[in-house]
């Protein structure tokens, strides 16, 4: 027990390498294969075609079938490696399969058809990273109007969320005013309860004020986040009160005070809201599919759910699609992987 | 690179420029209205958009929730929706034993109601657990810390379907792991549709989905303790699990109510991930109350608004009881 | 104070509509729409939409309208009806449709709501045929010919979507008859050299017979059959279950129903069924991913997994439908489908109508039929009989041993798909039953939990 403790709680020390250190370096690795490997299985299963998705046992590389272009026969012929009655091996190609009996040639010999039972037959496959899942997807989908609205949606409601929160999370964390009090308490208090409770008068409220199939619908109603004010809030409090009151002396207004003073001090926690803003805003998908019903509004993870139906799911074509829409944010994090994770470890959290 | 510096100097320029006709024109709308309204009722003007959406868009809602909860009928305007009183509520809380869900007149939900009981107590537990424990790994000294950190806090960035999607791929009984187990000549374990194994998965993958971001939070706080406390700790004589105890532990304290309450609050909600991944399955073993509510209310076609309304109403009395008493005992521990 | 509240809500307005033009093309679209009236000679008149409409059509001089048709797709139907929809604008070069596809939750969760809230669109394809009763246009006044819409689509699926009371009303036509019945995989029963059992098997039949031949061939799984009510209604009936009186009430409790709940059980049991389909929760669940990759030897599904079998099972194995086995009440299937409906709420009833009965024509139906490979739910198409775009044999069969199944329909197999509250025993059966195969409910718990169920729901729906 105290060894374990031991390597858990050693903070940077000596230089050898030590049995921790070791420990340490196996914990990282299997942290590494534990968190994106189940992402790079996705992305391999997204390459396989719709009868390899559903094989058992799966193998870990999409793989096709090798064909053959015979002569005297218009579509190129699947390859299969069999076992003659004599026990040789030979790779010869499939014209047809009837029943348990496969008749094949020797691609040499096109004109003798050799019959073989179908246990005697392995097909001959090669790994292909083929596009066809890709292609298909976003030949049947509007991908690029799909891809411009989650664009839209997931800048103008960063853009409003952060503006909208930092401004009460200003007025709540720097002025005295009745109804302060109040304000912050119903706010906070609602933080538990998930919009997915409350669906129904959501919707409503939508229909009234005559948002349904209006991007605005999916924008506004989660851009006055609790979570978002109360983090901002939270970071405005350290700010020491002093440099607002000299910037008043100074004859400031109000609202420079809030753009130029606070906003540039707040800006881990902004980085932070930024980044949740953008994650919730690019994946959501149960509102947008809510209030969203025409398909030039639809945003990616809406089109994508396009592919199941009542009684069959296009399985292939949603793996592939969802490798699609996991790229961007999966590219910009990659870029700016840094500056998020220390962003949210410098907002302190406390 | 010059040309990276080139641009990215570009860039900076036209962000400022950005910036500062941001800041000038709402200084003109803003600059007036103060000088109209004065300095007293500024504040006023800061939260009045916060405010005005999240009235209209969050609290009317809420409030709505209860003119539903006391409704019956299927129409989805509260005007046209038939006054019921108490029923809805009568419905969800007769029980013949409020410990046995089968002797409830509304089973599911009460099913629903334990489930997500038990859910949370594990998930949180274990979410903290292994948050703190990847969290002090990545604070000692290793090479490439930036890069681990951002590895464990890359599915963060997922979303919750498609986090069900990839691990009802791996999961599932033709899924990777099964696939992996015959390879080696061992029976599929039937990980999907065995209450125990269910319930056990998903609290895996949301602590997998998730512990990215408490793991930052838990690091930033073991960074902020000054390096001093553990030699002054060592020439005490206390070992490292001494120090553990009584430097490491206690310092972290604020990170760590941080931690607890954000996975508290996400573990009561959780939802989308469960729902894409067994769908309440195997039976009921994972139906958790939001779903509950929301196969109920929204999902299910026979629109039983008024007894998801009240079931959402009793959640939310649930949590303000559980919130008042942890409130209670912070001010006992004072 | 009144004052500055208003100057607030102002600032915030001016800062909201900033933002949202370039997010709002839609409105700009439907504009013109509430404007048409004024160029026509009649000044005075309101509403008078019936009987203007053929007056335009003779002014030739003919307002741009846009329709809008909600359609959801297990395949490549949405790719057949835009074709479909494109000869359509063809030849009425003022009619623009658009064709938006949706998820099925879509059509299942959200349309009801947006239909009720008048925000629906104009057509959609729906499977849920009595959900929209009241709701739905009656085209009967702008159709030309009405009589032929009525003659050529059965009667009860027609009366399904009518309100109670009403007789006459034509509110849409059923673009595909699907109908339920089992997949055996044949090359199984070749290789373990048993003879595939022909009609009047019963099920405990073969859930022996596919068990040996699971066993002989070393292939895991021996029988399944899709995770719902509606698949689960068929076998049900066919071992004596009385689901729905003439009458029209759900009964749940009897023999028949607890006989083929209980085999399905056995089943679990002994483990020749694949668990996923019926364990996991609540979701589509079908047997065809287990049939399809070859390790299960009988699939109880329906006809529309034809087009996929086709696509993922190539060569891999031979496949045929066999007809619905039998028990105590016969030999049934269920039938099922789903309906183009247009919306009473619809500013453009006369083009609506126009694009239905274009729909139905023999040929356009055809096409659908032919493409898509269902069976066709026109009475005309159906006798003329349909070139089906396939080249495989095994294709045909399948479709012809599903249309024998046809006549065989109880009329309860009927009655279900069109029942006002069928929704209320699809999915909850599927839950519950669930349920009773986990063991967390005894079936008697079982019979009587689904009961209140569906009780509760209709109850709720009469309030």
């Amino acid at each position: 027990m105290s060894a374990i403790f031991n390597f858990l709680t050693k903070t940077r020390g000596k230089n050898n390498l030590h049995i921790t250190d070791m420990l340490t370096y196996l914990y990282l690795t299997l942290g590494i294969v534990i968190m994106f490997g189940p992402v790079l299985w996705l992305i391999l299963s997204s390459f396989k075609s719709s009868a390899e998705v559903v094989k058992f046992p799966p193998r870990l590389l999409p793989y096709r079938q090798q064909t053959i272009q015979v002569e005297g026969f218009d579509d190129p012929l699947p390859l299969f490696n069999v076992q003659l009655d004599n026990g040789s091996t030979q790779t010869m190609a499939q014209v047809r399969r009837i029943g348990l009996e496969a008749q094949m040639i020797d691609p040499a010999k096109p004109e003798e058809i050799i019959k073989v039972n179908i246990n005697n037959r392995e097909p001959i496959e090669n790994v292909y990273f083929g596009l066809d899942n890709f292609i298909e997807g976003i030949e049947s989908f509007n991908f690029a109007r799909y891809l411009w609205n989650s664009v839209i949606v997931t800048v103008v409601a960063t853009i409003i969320t952060l503006l909208v929160n930092s401004m009460a999370a200003f007025a709540l964390s720097k002025y005295q005013f009745r109804g302060r009090q109040t304000i912050f308490l119903v706010m906070i208090s609602t933080l538990m309860i998930p919009l997915s409770v409350v669906l129904v008068p959501v919707f409503l409220v939508i229909t009234t004020v005559g948002w349904n199939n209006n991007l605005l619908g999916v924008i506004i109603p989660g851009a006055a986040t609790p979570t978002g004010m109360f983090l901002l809030r939270q970071y405005m409090l350290t700010i020491p009160d002093e440099l607002i009151d000299a910037a008043r002396i100074d004859g400031a207004s109000e609202w420079r005070i809030y753009a130029q003073i606070i906003l540039p001090l707040s800006r881990p926690a902004l980085a932070v809201l930024t980044i949740f803003s953008v994650m919730w805003r690019w994946n959501d998908f149960l509102w947008p599919l809510i209030v969203l019903s025409r398909n030039e509004l639809f945003t990616l993870q809406v089109g994508l759910n396009s592919f199941q139906g009542e009684l069959n799911v296009q399985w292939h074509l949603i793996l592939a699609m969802t490798v699609l829409t996991l790229l961007p944010i999966s590219i910009v994090f990659a870029f700016l992987q840094k500056n998020i994770t220390t962003g949210i470890a410098t907002t302190g959290f406390k | 690179m010059a040309l990276a510096t080139t641009i990215q100097r570009y860039l900076s320029k036209i962000s400022e420029g950005i910036g500062q006709l941001f800041v000038n024109f709402f200084d003109l709308i803003f600059g007036s209205l103060q000088k109209l309204i004065g300095l007293k009722a500024m504040p006023y003007v800061f939260v009045l958009p916060n405010l005005l959406i999240f009235g209209i868009f969050i609290l009317f809602p809420m409030l709505l929730n209860f003119r539903y909860a006391f409704t019956g009928g299927t129409s989805f305007f509260p005007d046209q929706r038939e006054w019921v009183g108490l029923a809805n509520f009568k419905q969800l809380l007769t029980c013949g034993n409020f410990l046995d869900p089968n002797s409830c007149r509304e089973d599911l939900f009460w099913r629903a109601l334990f489930n997500t009981g038990g859910y949370v107590v594990f998930q949180v537990g274990l979410m903290v657990v292994v948050s703190l424990i990847t969290a002090l790994v990545l604070n000692r000294k290793i090479r490439a810390r930036g890069f681990f950190r951002s590895v464990y806090f890359y599915p963060v960035l997922l979303s919750p379907i498609v986090v069900a999607l990839i691990w009802k791929w791996i999961l599932q009984e033709n899924g990777l792991f099964n696939g992996i187990l015959t390879s080696f000549g061992l029976d599929k374990i039937p990980f999907l549709v065995n209450a125990q194994w269910a319930q056990f998965w998903v609290i895996i993958i949301s602590v997998w989905a998730f512990m990215g971001f408490y793991t930052l939070i838990l690091l930033a706080g073991l960074q902020s303790i000054p390096a001093n406390l553990y030699e002054a700790a060592s020439i005490d004589g206390a070992d490292e699990w001494k120090s553990f105890w009584n430097v490491t532990l206690p310092l972290l304290m604020p990170q760590m109510v941080v931690v607890l309450v954000l996975a508290l609050i996400r573990a009561v909600q959780i939802f989308d991930i469960v729902f894409a991944f067994t769908g309440g399955g195997p039976g009921t073993a994972t139906l958790y109350l939001v779903q509950y509510i929301y196969s109920k209310g929204f999902a299910s076609p026979s629109k039983q608004f008024g007894l998801a309304a009240a079931a959402s109403l009793i959640m939310a009395g649930i949590l303000i009881v559980l919130t008042v008493i942890q409130q209670i005992i912070r001010k006992e521990e004072e | 104070m009144k004052k500055l509240l208003l100057i607030l809500v102002l600032i915030f307005a001016v800062v909201l509509t900033a933002c949202g033009p370039k997010n709002t093309p839609a409105p700009a679209v439907d504009e013109p729409a509430p404007v048409e009236e004024p160029v026509v000679e009649e000044p005075a008149t309101e509403v008078p939409q019936p009987t203007e409409a053929p007056v335009a059509e003779e002014l030739e001089v003919m307002e741009p309208v846009e329709l809008r048709f909600s359609y959801y797709a297990d395949g490549n139907e949405a790719d057949v009806m835009q074709g479909l929809v494109d000869k359509f604008m063809a030849a009425n070069p003022n009619i623009t449709v658009v064709l938006d596809v949706v998820p099925y939750q879509t059509i299942d969760e959200q349309l009801p709501i947006q239909v009720e809230t008048g925000e629906g669109p104009d057509l959609a394809r729906i499977t849920n045929f009595g959900a929209f009763r009241g709701k739905l246009l009656d085209l009967r006044p702008y159709l030309e010919d009405a009589d032929y819409f009525e003659a050529n689509f059965p009667a009860p699926v027609l009366a399904a979507m009518r309100s109670e009371g009403d007789t006459t009303a034509l509110s849409g036509f059923p673009d595909a008859l699907t109908i339920t019945g089992p997949y055996v995989n044949k090359t199984l029963f070749d290789q373990a050299g048993i003879e595939i059992p022909g009609e009047g098997t019963t099920w405990q039949e073969w859930t022996d017979i596919t068990k040996q031949v699971a066993e002989a061939t070393g292939v895991q799984y021996a029988i399944s059959v899709d995770r719902t009510g509606h698949r689960f209604a068929g076998p049900a009936m066919s071992m004596g279950a009385t689901l729905i009186d003439e009458n029209g009430n759900f009964t749940v409790d009897t023999p028949g129903f607890r006989a083929y709940a209980e085999l399905i059980n056995s089943w679990h049991e002994d483990g020749i069924t694949p668990t996923e389909v019926w364990l996991v929760g609540d979701s589509l669940n079908s047997c065809i991913d287990f049939f399809k990759s070859g390790d299960l030897v009988m699939c109880m599904s329906g006809s529309w997994q034809i087009n996929g079998l086709v696509n993922d099972v190539g060569d891999a194995f031979d496949w045929v439908v066999v007809p619905n086995p039998t028990g105590d009440g016969g030999s049934t299937g269920v039938a099922g489908g789903s309906a183009v409906v247009a919306f009473a709420d619809s500013e453009h009833p006369a083009e609506v109508a126009k694009l239905m009965e274009f729909l139905i024509q023999p040929e356009n139906f055809s096409e659908f039929s032919a493409n898509t490979l269902s069976l066709p739910a026109q009475k005309e198409v159906a006798s003329n009989g349909v070139a089906f775009k396939t080249d495989q044999q095994a294709v045909l069969d399948a479709l012809s041993v599903f249309t024998n199944e046809v006549p065989k329909l109880q009329d309860q197999a009927v009655a279900l798909n069109v029942h006002p509250y069928a929704f209320a025993y699809y999915r909850n059966s599927a839950n519950r039953i669930g349920q009773y195969l986990t063991g967390e409910l005894t079936l008697d718990e079982t019979m009587q939990r689904l009961q209140q169920d569906i009780d509760d729901a209709i109850a709720e729906a009469n309030q």
